[in-house]
């Protein structure tokens, strides 16, 4: 279907997953801690908004829940606790740098020519109408796996798996248009929880190694060499 | 016939309203920053004043020296005749495309560079090698947003695009918001504004197009001085009339036309606005985060060109 | 009287200039003016038989009866080699106007070499590189070609008496050779299947895709060594510089573009079948050789050295264009194809032309002042005014600055590669922009090397004794430089003209040409259509000129008014030459952001004195810059072939008993097997 028939909602859906790809983008290339939490914020506001669109332009009123249920958890609940976090481990003003900026960038967009080749089939088989943010969903997760693996510090890594969560349940709503509402409610209450541990656990690590650099956690080795 | 005359007098109002464009922007940032304004009028004066002082040259100023000037001024001139202002169809538009537009600008910052190296100070090699670098930087972001215009309207021709733009009507177009804001963000940086380079300073560290002309005086410095405020006025038209064409002049006709000269003065004063805000809230910055800052220009236009890839064809 | 009786009329005056030349030793005049102008009747041959040909359209074939008795020799002269034809016929005609004046310094009884040997393998050279094109069969190919190979070797290995020329001839002689070995390999499997080895009986051939991938992968391993692509191009920048001036701008200018010819001859003609997997990787390696050419050039201050790696960014170009047309062919986009293929023969030409006025400058610049070395030159703009202006116009044609030839091919590359969106491949639709981007990257980065080194070289003030006592040279070496300066611009003024004349060539390879090239006429540039891209440059040009004039003439005053004064120093008082930007200096902001590509080592030393410990009293700079490819390419390849030949060394142990057990089991194994 060509782009200029398609409603002005149809049009707003897709420039939003285009922003919230660009989210990803900044939150690779994002140096510092505090930026980077509120980039994932904003990944969560309009992932939110995003899912309300659907929600109107497709008639399914439970979407609207799953986009409340995620702008009250991934772009205020989680955000804040992080944000909490990272000023009691005063961390809030540390910088990473990012080794080989361009090389993380190009690779990043290969992995978006990348997850369009492997959403090819799938967009072919779908009739929705957003089945292209498909090819977007999977490249925020990749992204998402990306930024934890360029990462050394331990707060940047829990901000990449959140997003990798975004893009999984991005991909819901664009090819089936949600998950059942209890496989929502479980997964939200699964991130939460996961969040406050990442807390206790920083706390830990940094009282055993001294440290928030994941590299470090090799010192945990018992055999030495 | 009639087309190339009313070609010929779009291109002169171009060159003529330069600097009025520049007279605003000026205004609009002393106002921002709380400051007295200047008049309007004031860039007139001031280039009426170069051309009318003499010029003094550097004792060992080449040929090459003098004659970029008027090199300089004739490729922009001719830039500006390329570009739809108050209408499209003209013929001047099809004599070259956006690719040639760009090689244009590329042949005035080469002829710049030589004449800050004529000299044979460190000022001029200085501003010769930092510009060539942020031009150098900034190409391929142009062709990617040029790429992704390009692959959209099936023409590299701006009259074409302009065109195709219009007849689609209100689309949101993600590749087109991308490829938008990456063209801004180059405009900056080929323009000289800040947070690239501070148009209004004159200390060598701070300085990249000033440190090129810094010997040039009289009316070699008044040219120079119009083509940039022309290259800055290139640059606002193309991302108001490629991007947002509405009240452009379709037809050769006496009421099309005055809708397309208000159209095209009101998105200016806008932009212009837009652009000061940038200005005021960006501090210039150190010439080795340049790179950094226009590799994100060339990720927003990349993301321009996947976007389009992705989400846009296809299905 | 057909075009080959012209070619073999060329053919026979390079090989008369190189066996007049036998008497050089004792009369110098012999080659100096009886070589150059045979050579230059050699190039006017060339030219009209390459012209004649493109013009004709149809090929013309003969069969000599010259090697063995049973291998007669095929020669075939067709548009495609009729292109190249022109294109050395040019080169060798401005060369043979350089040669005499050039050659002065030469005679000079200080630096004797056998100038017989100068002369004799130069005629040679010409002569391998016309048989390579009008070669028709295999055994003539490989023939030619290894007379242009070891002739060239001999011209690189000229000033022998410098340990590092002779280790860059070596060089230039393994790489060429094992370069040969791969393209006999690909000849090889051609005639394998055609059941012959003339190329009519490989273009009958049919092969498999799998064998067709064989045979096009040793070709391109083959011909791109020997057109210097990335990662094969060590020998290119070691040899080109220590050859003579004009050999230099023969071996950038010609002999690289022979090697794509063969590329083009093997792939379009004689496989025909094309792969679109080959044009992708053709442009992968075509965009990285361009962007690393043009970043080991920045940072070169030998002058010909730069030249010799922007000779490696030109050919990524060439390479980037016979790409994406045979993406476009593979995928059955075929006259989009034509027009890729028509993007890279005008770049064949552009590249040719200003490549060689830059090396033969370079011959000018070292003639005048005795220096290869940018950061001892400066201000020649005012010792040698007219070969400045040919230099700029070399330079601003290399930069690819419209109304000159080198834009052209670069402006039909981005609208081939514009194309793109007609694929149906969304990775190739994604991948084409990307390497679009590239070679725009590396053009502008390629404007401003040729900024430093125009900067440098002509402007600014002289920074060493000879710089300042520089003079224009003579007529011969200015008419060479001028005449390609005045096609360089003539070419990138009527474009049209000059491809209604090649689209001979994709009619003869692909049975189609350019849709609508001239479609309004000569003075519009029209690939595909005129509604999608169109470019008139003699309008631009005249509008250019119009503007430039009319404020030219509004401006001057009647009575002299410019003052001439000072430069701007601060205040601090007389500047000297010291105080310009050396290139080292220009190119640094670039080498700072791209600092991982080169193998960098720098040094910096300060003498101070004993009694103000704070005050700095002399400085030391030293950097290198190394091309990474002999870590990371080279040397392990170097190593491992060491590793395996001490390994196969062992079988030779020196005693008598163990050669004979050799010969006594090799004997057992033959009965065996015969029973």
């Amino acid at each position: 279907m060509e782009f200029t028939q398609l409603s002005l909602y149809d049009q707003a859906i897709l420039l939003l997953a285009a922003i919230v790809l660009f989210t990803s983008f900044i939150m690779l290339a994002q140096p510092r801690i505090v930026p980077l939490i509120h980039a994932f914020a904003w990944q969560g506001v309009l992932l939110a908004v995003t899912t309300a669109l659907v929600a109107y332009v497709t008639n399914n009123p439970h979407l609207y829940i799953s986009a409340g249920l995620n702008l009250a958890l991934k772009a205020l609940l989680i955000p804040w606790m992080l944000h909490r976090l990272a000023v009691r481990l005063n961390i809030h003003r540390d910088m990473e740098v990012v080794k080989y900026p361009s090389l993380t960038l190009l690779a990043g967009a290969s992995l978006v020519v990348f997850s369009y080749y492997v959403a090819i089939p799938i967009v072919q088989l779908s009739a929705l109408v957003t089945r292209n943010a498909i090819a977007i969903s999977i490249a925020v997760i990749l992204l998402g796996m990306l930024l934890m693996i360029t990462r050394k510090k331990a707060i940047s890594q829990v901000i990449g798996f959140m997003s990798i969560e975004n893009g999984l349940f991005f991909a819901a709503v664009v090819s089936t248009f949600g998950m059942p509402m209890v496989v929502e409610l479980g997964v939200a209450f699964d991130v939460l929880v996961a969040a406050v541990l990442f807390g206790v656990f920083f706390f830990q690590m940094r009282e055993s190694i001294d440290s928030l650099d994941v590299d470090r956690l090799n010192r945990l080795r018992e055999v030495d060499e | 016939m009639i087309h190339w005359l009313l070609a010929l007098a779009q291109t002169l109002l171009f060159i003529a309203m330069a600097p009025f464009l520049l007279g605003w922007i000026k205004r609009v940032k002393c106002h921002m920053q709380n400051r007295a304004a200047p008049s309007l009028w004031q860039p007139y004066r001031d280039l009426g004043k170069l051309f009318r002082k003499h010029v003094v040259l550097a004792e060992q100023a080449s040929w090459i020296f003098r004659s970029t000037p008027y090199i300089v001024f004739g490729a922009t001139v001719v830039c500006a005749a390329l570009v739809p202002l108050v209408a499209v169809d003209l013929p001047t538009a099809a004599i070259a495309d956006v690719i040639v537009l760009v090689a244009f600008f590329s042949l005035a910052r080469f002829f710049t560079a030589l004449a800050g190296m004529d000299i044979g100070t460190a000022f001029g090699g200085m501003g010769s090698s930092r510009d060539m670098m942020i031009g150098a930087l900034a190409e391929p972001v142009l062709l990617m947003a040029v790429f992704t215009l390009a692959m959209t309207a099936s023409t590299t021709n701006l009259s074409e695009a302009t065109t195709y733009t219009l007849n689609s009507g209100l689309v949101l177009r993600p590749s087109f918001i991308f490829a938008m804001l990456g063209l801004m963000m180059v405009a900056v940086a080929e323009t000289g504004r800040v947070p690239v380079d501070n148009p209004a300073t004159h200390l060598e560290l701070t300085m990249v197009h000033e440190a090129m002309i810094l010997e040039y005086s009289g009316r070699h410095l008044a040219l120079i001085e119009w083509a940039g405020q022309i290259k800055l006025m290139i640059y606002m038209v193309l991302v108001a009339n490629v991007f947002f064409p509405w009240g452009i002049a379709t037809r050769l006709e006496a009421n099309d036309l005055a809708v397309g000269l208000v159209a095209i003065a009101a998105k200016l004063v806008l932009l212009g606005v837009v652009l000061v805000t940038w200005e005021t809230v960006m501090a210039k910055m150190r010439l080795f985060r340049v790179p950094q800052y226009l590799g994100f220009a060339f990720l927003l236009s990349l993301l321009g060109m996947l976007t389009h890839v992705v989400l846009e064809t296809g299905g | 009287m057909s075009p080959l009786t012209l070619a073999y009329l060329a053919l026979a005056s390079a090989l008369a200039s190189g066996v007049l030349a036998l008497g050089a030793d004792r009369y110098p005049a012999l080659l100096r003016y009886g070589s150059s102008i045979l050579l230059g009747i050699c190039g006017v041959f060339a030219v009209f038989a390459g012209a004649w040909a493109l013009i004709d359209e149809a090929p013309t074939t003969d069969l000599l009866a010259l090697g063995l008795p049973w291998l007669k020799w095929h020669l075939r002269l067709d548009p495609l080699s009729g292109f190249f034809f022109a294109v050395v016929g040019l080169l060798v005609f401005a060369i043979s106007l350089f040669a005499p004046g050039y050659l002065r310094e030469y005679i000079h009884p200080k630096n004797r070499q056998a100038l017989s040997a100068l002369g004799l393998f130069t005629g040679l050279f010409v002569l391998g590189m016309l048989l390579v094109l009008l070669a028709d069969d295999a055994f003539v190919f490989m023939i030619s070609w290894e007379l242009m190979s070891v002739s060239s070797y001999f011209l690189v290995a000229y000033q022998h008496q410098h340990a590092a020329n002779r280790r860059a001839a070596f060089l230039y002689l393994l790489m060429a050779h094992i370069g040969g070995l791969a393209i006999l390999l690909g000849f090889g499997v051609l005639s394998g299947f055609g059941g012959g080895f003339t190329f009519g009986a490989m273009r009958a051939a049919e092969l498999s895709a799998t064998w067709a991938s064989i045979a096009f992968a040793l070709a391109f391993f083959g011909f791109g060594m020997k057109a210097g692509m990335v990662p094969l191009h060590a020998w290119l920048p070691e040899a080109h510089p220590v050859a003579p001036s004009h050999i230099s701008a023969l071996m950038s200018g010609v002999m690289l573009k022979v090697a794509i010819y063969g590329l083009i001859r093997v792939t379009y003609d004689l496989i025909g079948d094309i792969q679109w997997q080959w044009g992708l990787v053709l442009l992968i390696i075509g965009s990285t050789s361009t962007l690393l050419g043009v970043l080991y050039a920045m940072l070169q201050n030998n002058l010909k050295r730069l030249l010799a790696y922007s000779s490696i960014e030109n050919i990524g170009i060439i390479l980037s264009g016979l790409g994406l047309s045979m993406i476009f062919i593979g995928t059955g986009h075929k006259i989009l194809g034509v027009i890729g293929l028509i993007a890279a023969l005008y770049h064949i030409l552009s590249h040719a032309l200003f490549k060689g006025l830059l090396f033969l400058g370079a011959g000018t610049i070292a003639h005048a002042t005795h220096e290869y070395d940018l950061n001892n030159m400066g201000g020649l703009i005012r010792r040698m005014p007219q070969t400045a202006v040919f230099f700029l116009i070399g330079c601003l044609s290399i930069s690819g600055i419209p109304l000159l030839n080198g834009f052209i091919s670069e402006w039909l590359t981005f609208q081939t590669a514009l194309q793109a969106p007609v694929l149906e491949s969304g990775v190739l639709r994604s991948i084409i922009p990307v390497a679009a981007a590239v070679l725009a990257l590396s053009a502008a980065l390629a404007a401003a090397c040729f900024v430093k080194v125009y900067g440098v070289a002509f402007l600014g003030q002289a920074r060493s004794r000879h710089a300042a006592r520089a003079r224009e040279v003579d007529v011969g070496m200015r008419a060479a430089m001028g005449l390609l300066a005045v096609l360089c611009v003539l070419f990138g003024i009527f474009p049209s003209t000059v491809i209604s004349v090649i689209d001979a060539i994709p009619n003869l390879l692909l049975g189609a040409g350019p849709p609508s090239a001239t479609a309004r006429g000569w003075l519009w540039l029209t690939p595909i259509s005129p509604k999608v891209a169109s470019f008139s440059a003699p309008l631009v040009l005249v509008g250019i000129l119009i503007f430039a004039f009319i404020s030219y003439l509004l401006l001057r005053k009647r009575t002299v008014d410019i003052r001439r004064g000072h430069a701007w120093d601060c205040g601090f008082g007389s500047l000297n030459s010291r105080m310009q930007y050396t290139g080292t200096a220009f190119s640094m902001p670039i080498q700072r952001i791209f600092a991982p590509v080169w193998d960098l080592k720098e040094e910096i030393e300060e003498t101070k004195n004993a009694a103000q410990p704070l005050h700095t009293e002399g400085m030391r700079h030293q950097l290198q810059a190394l091309d990474r490819s002999w870590s990371r390419v080279y040397e392990p390849i170097g190593h491992l072939v060491l590793v395996a030949a001490r390994r196969i060394g062992m079988i030779q142990t020196g005693s008598i008993h163990t050669y004979l057990a050799y010969s006594f089991f090799t004997l057992i194994l033959l009965l065996w097997v015969v029973t």
